[in-house]
């Protein structure tokens, strides 16, 4: 059995961009294995319910080279996961049909596996049906309706997917959706090293260089060992303390202590966090419990309306001293114009007014008052087609450019930025599931294609 | 001109909010040092009910951690608004830290 297991993560985000020469250097320190997360829901629901990625072609591509010629020339896994930024069918075909190109260009033949983690709704109702769907907090119960309007559902995988592709011989895998951690401790568990320990190092090491003193500096390589891990950064200019390293379990976290995966939860309460030297550190005592019910996430997003967006900008101090009264004015004013103009009634369209500058960002909780030098005002309208989304933003259009406050007596022009005014965004997308499947088979909700990709 | 009273941001590294998946919101204070510390972690000041009237988000749904051996207080809740939806401003909600971040300290 192996003594330790060495996890090299390159960044945060395949296409992120990093120095090929910290990609080198964990080489060089001996990694087994590359892992990188592709995606994440942080972005917002339009990822995945277009099935269309975050990242630019040109850019996934240029990250893959630096891994593919890296993992191939050490003869190491190379392991991606959440492709296509919401792990979608179409974000691995896309990554890996990146890759295909890659693999052709530097002449590698390698085989690859595409794991597919996208579900059908009509699926999902027979599991929710029989009782083995439940919501998380803070969602309730799920409906049948809520899983057939979604345009895309996936599953959240665990390790057990990945670990059987790479023990069916692939070098590189293309996973869809998995949890950020399945991803960097998939290698370690299926070489036998300890869960808790394992999945720690996974948490630790999946935003790249954010558990080191310079997040910007490329990633990180993880040492798991039969009794803890060590972390280092690959630049070896950049450090990890025990409070930075310590620190990244509350990063995007609900709770910094544990971490529920399909399989159990990740407990650190008892981990202890020690200094190796000035830039690598050693953490002990990291726990795994084993759950009763294996479980997997689900994600899933659904079509809201189609949305239409228009902006102006006003710098008149005449106006942004009664910015308040202007908006209540430009929404009594709005929705007369679209009963009179459009015959909508308030039901069949919603719109939000923001006013960037005076309290766009925080709303109704902006602690601060006074008036603001400039304000750029927002329209974003939304109906359930894009033409009447288009036509509330086009009769906004004339109060856009001339409304004035309740108490002037001519008629401003204020600063539209470009023309047209309004910018058609296409479908709006809203998150609805944040449910779990009792599943007795980890690798049952997804489907492995192995096969050479060489072009 | 500096505020004379001082806020938890002055008491502060860093005071930072963002998403913890799309329902969820979550803010750390990591707080410069224990005497810091001692005051964000203070439950007479710094509280469910306070995050509450702050946040207008439902007390019982509030999540506290404490966390002596970093100086970090790490506050978690349902986010009011769904990621993405026609009144989300803040997509990451990586900006909602603002109001804690400002309040005051007591004399």
């Amino acid at each position: 059995m192996k003594e330790s297991v060495r996890v090299l993560t390159p960044g945060g985000m395949l296409g992120q961009g990093w120095d090929h020469a910290t990609v080198e250097r964990g080489i060089a320190l001996g990694a087994d294995v590359i892992s990188i997360d592709g995606g994440s829901t942080d972005s917002g629901p339009h990822y995945l319910g277009s099935g269309k990625a975050k990242t630019t072609a040109k850019a996934v591509a240029r990250d893959l080279r630096s891994l593919l010629t890296a993992a191939a020339g050490a003869g190491i896994p190379l392991i991606v996961g959440s492709c296509g930024t919401s792990g979608t069918d179409s974000g691995v075909d896309w990554v890996a049909g990146i890759a295909a190109e890659v693999m052709a260009e530097e002449k590698l033949d390698l085989k690859v596996a595409r794991i597919y983690s996208e579900q059908q709704a009509a699926d999902l109702k027979e599991h929710l049906s029989e009782g083995r769907v439940h919501p998380l907090p803070p969602l309730g119960e799920l409906a049948a309706e809520t899983l057939e309007s979604c345009t895309h559902i996936v599953g959240v995988m665990g390790h057990e997917p990945i670990v059987e592709a790479l023990r069916a011989g692939a070098q590189v895998v293309f996973a869809g959706r998995a949890t950020d951690t399945a991803l960097a401790a998939a290698y370690p568990l299926m070489m036998g090293m300890p869960a808790g320990p394992s999945w720690h190092a996974a948490k630790i090491v999946e935003c790249g260089g954010q558990a080191t003193t310079n997040p910007r500096s490329g990633g990180v390589l993880a040492t798991i060992d039969h009794d803890g891990f060590t972390i280092e950064p690959l630049d070896p200019e950049v450090s990890c303390t025990p409070i930075t390293v310590a620190a990244h379990m509350l990063y995007e976290t609900v709770n910094p202590f544990e971490m529920r995966e399909p399989d159990g939860t990740l407990d650190v309460r008892d981990a202890v966090y020690t200094a190796v030297d000035d830039r690598i550190v050693r953490v002990e005592g990291s726990k795994f419990h084993v759950a009763d019910q294996y479980t997997i996430k689900l994600e899933g997003a659904r079509i809201t309306g189609y949305e239409t967006m228009s902006f102006t900008a006003i710098r008149d101090p005449l106006i942004l001293r009664d910015i308040d009264a202007w908006a209540n004015l430009m929404h009594e004013i709005l929705r007369q114009r679209v009963a009179q103009t459009l015959g909508l009634e308030e039901h069949e369209y919603a719109y939000d007014l923001r006013l960037y500058g005076h309290n766009a960002v925080l709303g109704d909780l902006e602690p601060e008052s006074g008036p603001p030098r400039e304000v750029g005002v927002m329209l974003l309208v939304n109906a359930p087609d894009q033409a009447t989304a288009t036509a509330v933003a086009k009769v906004a259009n004339p109060l856009m450019l001339h409304l004035p406050t309740p108490s002037m007596e001519y008629l401003p022009s204020l600063a539209f930025p470009s023309s047209p005014a309004e910018v058609e965004r296409g479908p709006a997308y809203e998150f609805v599931l944040h449910h779990v499947v009792d599943c007795d088979d980890p690798t049952s909700l997804f489907r492995t294609e192995m096969g050479e990709t060489r072009a | 001109m500096p505020d004379p009273v001082p806020t938890l941001a002055d008491l502060a590294l860093e005071v930072r909010s963002k998403n913890a998946g799309p329902f969820w919101v979550t803010m750390e204070l990591f707080m410069r040092d224990a005497d810091g510390y001692r005051i964000a972690a203070d439950e007479s000041f710094l509280n469910e009910r306070v995050i509450a009237e702050l946040y207008k988000v439902d007390e019982s749904e509030i999540l506290f951690f404490r966390i002596p051996s970093l100086n970090v207080v790490k506050i978690s809740f349902p986010r009011p608004i769904s990621q993405g939806s026609l009144r989300d401003r803040d997509m990451h909600a990586g900006q909602h830290h603002v109001p804690l971040a400002r309040m005051r300290i007591a004399a």
